[in-house]
């Protein structure tokens, strides 16, 4: 076989259990891969050391017949995820140096099952950001470029790395995690496929903590199959996470094929935003009568109070960062700043560590909690979310799942926004109801705009139905039969 | 809702982030304008809603009250910028 790299996830696994090649070769070409895509700055640190002891690990239960069901796929992992003794910074400069001496749970379910750790991916500081810009090691780089320009875009963001590793065949499949839309928006930007899960469908022990009643991981893959087999790994009820939901796991890719007949599908009528590109609203109209063609019934629906989750988003997120961010004062872990006193210590060691999009959401978290605002602000807020996810109860009183565009753009030049952090935050405008609701969401490659670039159509499932979800995704994935794979420029210069 | 010098001032001391006097301004600037976007939910009524604990209907999951983890004190030191035997160590806080 020429290049292992085009293979799939799921077609690599059955190439593996057919011994057709050996987990240490599939692993060998990305590690080439990797080599050669140095230039998009996708990953933080690479551990070929380890992913070559992996997959000779994988070899041997392949030999024996008895492979796990990730075995010998080689896999990268977001930096905010803990791995135990290799770097996990959450491309923070605020965790300089920290090494964790233990490892999450959702990358424990994957080397349980038998993958192969290539490396830790960039993302946005603590994963606050939406075009890869504010992490401490520069942005990566989008491996696809518009039609005839050379101008680098971005490839999304929280989870940049990760989109961009997986759309430039840097790792099989890649662990993500989404608090406003840091897996569906990179994935819309990158042609990839980006899973939110219902909140509480995966742990969220060992993760780098954001805002934590919307953090949730997730994996971006290059097929809806892909997503399926991963989230299967990824899930599961953890004791050491509260609000880990002991609700059991079906295996999410039988679940693919069969029509959808008796489907319903609800096209939220607030989602048609003034301004949005024409060729969006088109893609978004072809993609209902795609799931018309299969079999679902399709129907408008009305979610009256979604223009107000951005804004309650802008209170609850950083108000939580605030409070979750407490904990890097230099005492026990990461980078200290000296100071002549304690509190000049905390000040100075935060004033260095933290970027200035962490800070600016770290005053805005403690401003809106601070004496006397938190009923004006928190207090709203959350009344305002529960609205939300009254408006979605209702929806789903009618219909299984709704359709929406992922973004409200394709892939933007860098630097284009990062002057302007509230034109940076609309662009989580059709994803960040989904973490408000704690709904499953997945954005799937479904066209080109006219310039080349990928854009992605979201779906949003019923509480832990990620089943549905899935299913409809792989429709929309047969019928826009899209090419998929970037040009791979970047070859040519690492 | 305008945020001016001081009140950046006085929440970069309760946020423990030291910033420069001729930060106060800009972040002054940048506060309000995200402050003043998010005005607009005081257009949303909701005197009779309650505010949201929790997006599932979960109860709360309760462990055992045993001890299940422990003696690794090597480990919780391994990161620490500063350490004195077994504790962490910190600038002098009493006199």
């Amino acid at each position: 076989m020429s290049d292992l790299t085009k293979l799939s996830l799921a077609e690599a696994r059955d190439a593996l259990r057919r011994r057709e090649i050996s987990a240490v070769e599939l692993t060998e070409a990305y590690l080439d891969a990797m080599a050669a895509g140095k230039a998009l700055g996708a990953y933080v640190a690479e551990t070929p050391d380890k992913a070559l002891d992996m997959a000779a690990e994988s070899d041997r239960r392949l030999s024996s017949g008895q492979p796990r069901p990730l075995e010998g796929l080689p896999i990268g992992v977001k930096d905010l995820y803990a791995t135990r003794g290799i770097h996990t910074q959450a491309c923070s400069r605020i965790l300089d140096g920290f090494r964790p001496p233990y490892e999450s749970t959702v990358t424990a379910n994957l080397w349980e099952d038998g993958a192969v750790m290539l490396g830790k991916l960039n993302m946005d500081e603590f994963a606050m950001g939406s075009s890869n810009e504010t992490s401490c090691y520069g942005n990566v780089v989008n491996p696809w470029r518009a039609s005839g320009s050379g101008d680098p875009l971005t490839p999304g963001g929280s989870s940049g790395g990760s989109a961009a590793a997986v759309a430039a065949r840097m790792c099989a499949a890649a662990t993500a995690s989404d608090t406003g839309g840091s897996i569906r928006q990179p994935a819309a930007f990158t042609g990839t496929v980006g899973l939110k899960p219902t909140y509480g469908r995966c742990s969220r022990w060992g993760m780098v903590a954001f805002a934590s009643s919307l953090d949730q991981a997730g994996p971006i893959t290059r097929t809806v199959r892909d997503a399926a087999i991963m989230l299967a790994s990824m899930a599961g009820h953890d004791e050491k996470d509260t609000t880990s939901a002991n609700v059991p796991v079906p295996d999410f890719e039988a679940a693919l094929g069969g029509d959808l007949e008796g489907l319903r599908v609800g096209i939220p009528r607030e989602y048609r935003a003034d301004g949005m590109p024409a060729e969006i609203d088109e893609l978004w109209q072809r993609a209902a009568g795609w799931l018309e063609e299969r079999g679902a019934e399709v129907m408008e629906v009305s979610l009256p109070h979604t223009k107000y989750a951005l804004p309650a988003y802008y209170i609850i997120a950083p108000a939580e960062a605030s409070s979750n961010l407490a904990r890097y004062d230099g005492v026990r872990y990461g980078l200290r700043v000296a100071g002549d006193s304690i509190d000049e210590m905390y000040e100075n060691t935060r004033a260095a560590g933290f970027g200035a999009e962490v800070r600016r959401r770290v005053l805005i978290g403690t401003y809106v909690l601070s004496a006397g605002y938190y009923d004006a602000y928190y207090l709203k807020a959350q009344k305002v979310r529960a609205l939300i996810k009254r408006d979605f109860d209702e929806a789903f009183g009618q219909v299984d799942l709704l359709l929406t565009p992922a973004t409200p753009s394709p892939a933007f030049p860098l630097g284009s926004m990062s002057g302007d952090p509230l034109q940076m935050y609309l662009n989580d405008i059709f994803t960040v109801t989904v973490n408000m609701a704690g709904l499953p969401g997945i954005s799937v490659p479904a066209g080109f705009s006219s310039d080349g670039l990928p854009l992605g159509m979201q779906l949003i499932g019923k509480p832990f139905d990620e089943a549905t979800m899935l299913k409809a995704a792989a429709h929309i994935e047969e019928a826009a039969a899209l090419d998929l794979e970037p040009a791979p420029w970047w070859k040519e210069l690492s | 809702m305008s945020v001016d010098r001081d009140t950046v001032r006085r929440i970069a001391r309760l946020a423990r982030i030291r910033v420069e006097e001729d930060e106060l301004e800009p972040l002054a600037g940048e506060l309000s304008s995200i402050l003043g976007w998010i005005e607009q939910l005081g257009e949303v009524d909701t005197s009779s809603i309650p505010p949201m604990t929790s997006v599932e209907d979960m109860e709360m999951k309760k462990r055992p009250d045993v001890v299940s983890d422990g003696d690794c004190v090597e480990d919780i030191l391994a990161n620490a910028p500063e350490r004195e035997g077994n504790f962490f160590a910190v600038p002098k806080v009493v006199e």
